[in-house]
């Protein structure tokens, strides 16, 4: 399992994480290469089926990241992302893939936070090894 | 269109997509095999080409995609480069020109997000950019055309805070020909300037440069003050803006008082003045701010006012009304300017330098009010622990700055406020002994280093170091244990008063603004500006700007340039009389929509309503496009333009590409 190099989908939500996703680029903070930003208008964008597909697809980790509750853009929607989050986490953990989610808020400012929440996410789920879903990649 | 009928129409169209791929310089390509995912993604389907670019952005770049849309018939645009945040529409732009669809034009950050981030991994770097490159590919295949909107704007602009940022602004704005609402939570328009003594680096009277301003600004036909009132709620958009202001009560009639203080001569109850005087001297329970005051009228205290009447009888013109209460505008404003200041660090919590134990250690701000002729002892500078006027008196520099256990930022103003007042006591009181204790005095700008040469040449001791340990003897001196680092010379500075040069810090006051127009707060606790160095007083969100103290510590003529540049970003909506509005926003396939009203309580702006057939009705001016009653819908109704769930789920799937099973 040395060898195992986690797939990390990162949501980012326009106005706060993705802006600190870019502080954490223009610091030159450097964190490991496993993870992929898709970037939705606010975090309360992110459907479980968003999740679920990617699970089923065989990514072996997804972090939906949104402004600081209080700060969001449109005002309460990632309350409404805590909420749909705690209950996607709850019909994961049915299926033995709970801490394949994490819910994490970075604000545009926080590039560093940014930085560490990626690496110590990949971490976590190479300690936790692949995706029992995961599929063969295609050859480039 | 519903749903059905665009996928019909993407079937009949064929795609073509054309990939460019920015070296931006080194940027991008010294961590990244530009050629090698250019190869990759020339071989995706419906790319018709993929090239790469020394700058995409340049002229150069920009017309090689214009040439590209032409000549090859591309119908989608995909470029992978630096971050959205700032490119995004100039690449709209660019296709727009091209006659192509803004909203076709698709953007991957291979920059930010990828060579910047994996400096020195150019395998995996590479790797990961042929992957983002791919998501972005099935993404671009999937999207769909959108109309920007078109709004009207209207002419009018808020002010929030009349310091002398905001001053500014309002003035230019006003100056211009539209009509702004100045709105100051405190009794007075003034701000932090109104306190001081003299403003380097000319040492000119504050109060008599900024007087005259204060008194312009009441005057311009085309300013409405709005004092001791406080910005509630903000609806709306960019153009279109519904502001709630709330007026306190002043128990005062504004219209009747003349700022005449017969009623405070009257006033039994009298309590330190804090608000302008930091707790040196005191105020009654009624008072007019200070002097110069504008509007100059009275207020009442209510929490300490004891109800006698004394001020009533006093006033012949009936202007005191106890039974006031605050009182509320609408406003519609087209931009708001956010100029909202700081607030001086507090060394009393941690008791820095013995502040808060020893009598005889007071901050800037204390002496400000102390040196000032106007101020509560005259201008005559006395130490607070026996009145008397002290002759040796140090200056600790980097209070609350350039220290990790409270602010990291230098606050820029501090080096050149000691310089000054260093210099006001020795031209006062020419046998005083002054000492600046400091890391390093740093007097950038013009005229700067010239006044710290000044201060070198009146015989003011500099003292390189911090003070270790600060104790108090019998007298009430301050002994400070400090190392002169130049000399390595250890001693007890003995000292009759000592002034804590305190930095500056976003009031927490401030916080309940920003949260209501949703500006991002920085790592310093400040409000944060669209870009560092390109947008610096415009904010992520259109038609809302930050100017002066509000966006970090700086001194007066840069708050002052950031005032002006504030009216000028945001006269650009007004003068246009219009504004584009995002196109992304919520649309919904009746067909599919089962009326459940689960969406309605989900939309912040009530952009969603059952219409009077039943059916759900979406108020496009409203919505903002988040997307959160997209999720909620159970059947899928509504889609979120720009961000379908096809769209999005191509980049799932993508993005890995794992083989079908």
């Amino acid at each position: 399992m040395s060898d195992f190099e986690p797939d990390i989908l990162t949501f980012c939500c326009n106005w706060c994480s993705y802006a600190g996703a870019d502080l954490a680029g223009v610091s030159r903070l450097q964190y490991p290469t496993n993870s992929r930003v898709i970037r939705v208008m606010c975090s309360s964008r992110v459907e479980p089926i968003h999740i679920l597909e990617a699970l089923k697809e065989g990514t072996d980790g997804i972090l939906v990241t949104g402004c600081h509750i209080g700060d969001c853009h449109y005002i309460e929607g990632n309350i409404h992302t805590d909420e749909r989050m705690k209950e996607i986490v709850d019909a994961l953990e049915h299926l033995g893939l709970k801490d394949r989610l994490h819910l994490e808020w970075v604000s545009a400012a926080e590039g560093k936070k940014f930085q560490e929440t990626i690496t110590d996410f990949v971490e976590k789920i190479r300690a936790l090894g692949p995706n029992p879903l995961k599929k063969n990649k295609k050859e480039e | 269109m519903t749903q059905q009928e665009s996928t019909t129409n993407e079937e009949a169209e064929e795609l073509r997509i054309g990939a460019f791929i920015c070296e931006c310089g080194v940027n991008i390509a010294g961590a990244v095999d530009c050629n090698a995912v250019a190869d990759y993604i020339s071989t995706l389907p419906n790319v018709t080409t993929a090239v790469v670019n020394k700058y995409t952005c340049s002229d150069a770049g920009q017309d090689e995609i214009k040439k590209a849309i032409k000549e090859l018939d591309l119908n989608r645009v995909l470029v992978a480069s630096c971050t959205p945040k700032t490119h995004e529409p100039i690449f709209r732009a660019c296709v727009e020109e091209a006659g192509l669809n803004p909203y076709l034009f698709e953007f991957v950050n291979i920059r930010e997000h990828c060579s910047w981030i994996h400096m020195w991994e150019k395998e995996d770097a590479t790797r990961k950019a042929k992957e983002l490159v791919r998501m972005g590919v099935a993404r671009a295949a999937l999207l769909e055309p959108l109309q920007s909107s078109e709004v009207p704007v209207t002419n009018k602009a808020l002010v929030i805070g009349a310091g002398v940022t905001g001053m500014q602004a309002a003035m230019d704005i006003g100056d211009m020909g539209f009509q702004v609402y100045l709105v100051e939570a405190g009794p007075s328009i003034g701000g932090k300037m109104a306190q001081l003594d003299k403003t380097f680096p000319t040492n000119d009277c504050s109060i008599c440069i900024l007087g005259p301003k204060m008194v312009e600004v009441n005057r311009n036909p085309n300013i409405e003050i709005m004092s001791y009132s406080e910005v509630e709620e903000v609806d709306g958009y960019v153009g279109n803006f519904d502001v709630k202001v709330k007026h306190k009560a002043r128990y005062v009639d504004i219209d009747l008082c003349t700022g005449c203080n017969s009623c405070v001569e009257k006033c039994p109850v009298e309590v330190p003045y804090w608000e302008f005087n930091e707790g040196i001297g005191t105020r009654k329970a009624v008072y007019v701010p200070f002097p110069q005051a504008v509007p100059l009228r009275a207020l009442i205290d209510k929490s300490i006012c004891i109800d006698c009447g004394a001020c009533s009888k006093a006033c012949e013109r009936g202007a005191i009304n106890m039974d006031q209460e605050d009182t509320f505008s609408d406003l519609e404003v087209g931009v708001i300017v956010v100029c909202v200041g700081y607030d001086v660090y507090d060394p009393e919590p941690n008791h820095d330098f013995g502040f808060g134990l020893y009598d005889n250690v007071i901050t800037t701000m204390e002496f400000e009010r102390l040196i000032n002729a106007s101020g509560p002892t005259m201008g005559k500078v006395v130490r607070p622990s026996d009145v008397v006027q002290p002759k040796r008196i140090g200056f600790v520099q980097c209070v609350g700055s350039r220290d990790v256990n409270s602010n990291i930022y230098c606050s820029s103003f501090c080096c050149m406020a000691s310089l000054k007042n260093a210099q006001l006591i020795k031209e006062k009181y020419p046998d005083s002994e002054v000492y600046i204790m400091y890391m390093d005095m740093r007097t950038p700008f013009r005229m700067y280093e010239e006044f710290y040469n000044r201060a070198r040449d009146m015989d003011i001791h500099f003292i390189r170091g911090r003070p270790a340990e600060v104790t108090e003897n019998e007298d009430q001196n301050i002994i400070a244990r400090i190392e002169d680092t130049l000399t390595n010379k250890i001693e007890n500075l003995e000292l009759d008063m000592m002034v804590l040069s305190v930095g500056a810090v976003s009031p927490e006051s401030t916080e309940k603004i920003r949260q209501i127009l949703k500006v991002s707060r920085a790592a310093d606790g400040f409000m944060m500006e669209a870009h560092p160095k390109l947008k610096p007083v415009d904010t992520t969100l259109d038609g809302i700007f930050i100017g002066g103290m509000t966006q970090g510590p700086k001194d007066i003529p840069y708050s002052i340039s950031q005032g002006s540049a504030c009216a000028a970003r945001a006269t650009r909506f007004l003068a246009q009389g219009k504004a584009l509005t995002e196109g992304i926003t919520i649309a919904v396939d009746e067909d599919i929509c089962v009326r459940c009203e689960v969406c309605v309580p989900m939309c912040p702006f009530q952009a969603l309503k059952m219409d009077d057939d039943g059916k759900l009705e979406i108020i496009t001016a409203l919505c903002k496009g988040c997307g959160t009653c997209a999720v909620a819908c159970p059947t899928g109704a509504l889609q979120q333009s720009h961000y379908k769930n096809n769209q999005i789920l191509a980049q799932v799937k993508e993005v890995f590409a794992y083989e079908e099973v």
